[in-house]
């Protein structure tokens, strides 16, 4: 097992590399002299060559790269001119702030998601499962970004009971600051939600049909018990796939969402370092979200490895696993 | 229409063809729900191809003496905007860039896709390898936050929305084809044209990619939903497309600053959204029952 995970570790360090290339050449896709675009049309010349030579403008694009590389393997993601900080304090500042608003999503997502597919897939075919089954079809069409200002409106605006915008701080009690979160998660978790509930009904149907299943049945074992303990069981792999895809979700997802919420994370950092110009933030910040996203992919990887002993990864060559 | 005429002879490999299509349309339409969602589909290109006609007033126009006017108000169906401009109007005018940016995306991401993955599951080994790691490292962004950056380097415009949407849409082409290319190459059938001597282009696009169509189909329709989502979550940050042009995203987003006064900007240009893109879901859930039940999207 241990060999196992260090394997897959060192699996993700050309993925990681792979990515920080990527984000490198996207910022240098920029037309024009980046320092020019983010000092704006005002800036005088001399300014525009100080920044220049502060971010290493003038440099060889090779040359460009390999600090860029050094400095990320010393964990620096540069220095930001807007807010006249590291990028790493910066995002570091947010993270935590992301990461509550994720796991709350996630948390309501698995906690709704999972049993609505199982119940759906238990009264298969009945009111109740096309009922599911056309309210998470909904669920995985929605516009977060729509269904957030909608919550907003007659949640905030209208009853009042939740408010529209920020983060509570716990210092001023549990219900204020669940009260913050709970709009802003439950945007968050919709499209998880409904995937949760598509992916939990179409493989419990798969593994219902079995024979042990029927086995389980013909010796008595009851409903809840089959449905519970052996099937769900045994549908959980590809639950845990959609897992790994729903991180990325979330993250993505969390742009919007704190966009509306003005949720002090990192999807409102980026959002407002694009409309100062800020590239060195955008830059860090996307990179560090891709960073985050292929580690805890990793970590889904691992839980495979739990949910079912038998699977052999030290075997399997190359990417896909479709 | 496609059943095939009754005929004394041996049935032919056409015959063959057109009885799967007919079973594939009879399987697709026996689905109410993709029926209902391809009938969804059909309205919204009707509304983008005939939205002149369609209109009630020029969607740029403005009225400033009639800002933020309720539904039914001096002619406006669906009232008017902070800059008096018919949100009727503007909305289905708004059909026709999420039409374009959804199917042009997707057909940037899936042509390009499409023959990475081939290449690399027809080729294997150093070459499959640098285009899946790419691939790989693509899918580390979050869809929305890669078309996020390059829209922030690319700049605003429909164009350059395309691009973004489009390029994020690659890996996932990628993939699907490249799986299917490894698995169709292991047939008989390609190894037998290998050794008539047929070149690799031709193995390639003649017998290999005609039988990644199912799950390519399935899969693209699915992301022009996904494109179209992109696309109005990118003008609601105001990265999309231009102003004055109509786009449901840019709708929402004006109408987010004038929830209280005016909430039919938000309500209707999102509902606009889910609608369309839950007839495209519907739709492609269809499809890939009738023609790949085995694809989880």
């Amino acid at each position: 097992m241990g060999k196992y995970f260090l394997r897959r570790l060192i699996d993700l360090l050309p993925t990681v590399f792979v990515v920080a290339i990527i984000v490198f050449i996207i910022t240098r896709l920029i037309p024009g002299n980046p320092a020019a675009v983010m000092l704006g049309p005002t800036a005088s010349v001399e300014d525009i060559e100080k920044l220049t030579e502060q971010l290493g403008l003038n440099e060889p694009l090779y040359q460009q790269f390999f600090s860029y590389i050094t400095g990320l393997l010393q964990g620096d993601f540069g220095t930001s001119l807007s807010y006249n900080q590291p990028v790493t304090e910066l995002i570091m500042e947010r993270f935590p702030n992301t990461l509550v608003l994720a796991v709350a999503a996630l948390i309501i997502a698995l906690v709704i998601g999972i049993p609505a597919g199982m119940i759906s897939a238990s009264r298969h075919n009945s009111i109740l499962d096309y009922t599911v089954m056309l309210i998470s079809l909904i669920g995985v069409s929605m516009p977060i970004f729509w269904l957030g200002v909608m919550l907003v409106l007659y949640f905030s605006v209208g009853l009042g009971w939740f408010p529209a915008t920020g983060m509570g701080t716990l210092s001023e009690g549990l219900i204020p600051y669940l009260k913050h979160l709970a709009l802003p998660a439950i945007t968050l978790a919709t499209i998880p939600m409904a995937t949760f509930a598509r992916i939990t009904r179409s493989s419990m149907l798969e593994v219902l049909s079995q024979e042990y299943i029927k086995t389980a049945r013909a010796k008595g074992v009851s409903e809840f018990w089959v449905i519970s303990k052996h099937a769900f069981k045994n549908s959980l792999t590809p639950i845990l796939t959609v897992l790994g895809m729903q991180i990325s979700m979330l993250l993505g997802g969390a742009v919007l969402t704190e966009t509306i919420f003005s949720w002090p994370g990192m999807g409102r950092l980026i959002v407002d370092a694009i409309d100062k110009r800020d590239f060195v933030v955008v830059q860090g910040t996307v990179l560090f979200i891709a960073i985050i996203f292929v580690v805890v992919n990793l970590l889904v990887d691992m839980l495979y490895k739990v949910v079912n002993p038998r699977v052999n990864y030290l075997s399997k060559k190359g990417g896909g696993g479709k | 229409m496609t059943l095939t005429q009754p005929t004394n002879s041996r049935p032919t490999a056409r015959d063959n063809v057109n009885t799967k299509e007919a079973g594939f349309l009879k399987k697709l339409f026996k689905n109410k729900l993709a029926a209902f969602g391809l009938g969804v589909t059909i309205l919204m290109v009707i509304v983008a191809v005939f939205a002149p006609l369609i209109a009630t007033h020029t969607p740029n126009s403005m009225d400033l003496a009639n800002t933020l006017a309720s539904a039914g108000v001096e002619g406006h169906l669906l009232g008017t905007d902070n800059y008096g401009r018919d949100l009727f109007s503007r909305i289905v005018y708004g059909a026709r860039v999420s039409l374009i940016v959804g199917v042009s995306a997707v057909l940037l991401g899936a042509i390009l896709g499409t023959l990475l993955g081939l290449l690399a599951g027809y080729f294997g080994g150093k070459l499959d390898s640098i285009i899946m790691r790419t691939m790989d490292g693509l899918f580390a962004f979050p869809f929305i936050l890669l078309a996020i950056t390059l829209m922030t380097v690319l700049g605003q415009g429909l164009v350059n929305v395309i691009i973004a949407i489009g390029v994020a849409n690659i890996p996932g082409f990628a993939r699907i084809v490249r799986g299917q290319v490894l698995s169709v190459k292991e047939e008989e059938f390609i190894e037998v044209t290998n050794s008539l001597g047929a070149t690799h282009p031709r193995i390639i696009f003649y017998h290999i990619l005609p039988n990644c169509l199912a799950p390519l189909i399935v899969y693209g329709t699915m992301s022009i939903a996904g494109a179209i989502i992109s696309e109005a979550a990118l003008s609601f940050l105001g990265l999309g497309v231009q102003p004055p042009t109509a786009s449901w995203g840019s709708i929402l987003k004006d109408g987010k600053d004038f929830l209280v006064l005016n909430p039919q900007m938000a309500t209707f240009s999102g509902l606009a959204i889910l609608i369309t893109v839950l007839g495209i879901n519907l739709f492609g859930d269809g499809l890939r029952d009738a023609l790949d039940p085995k694809m989880k999207v």
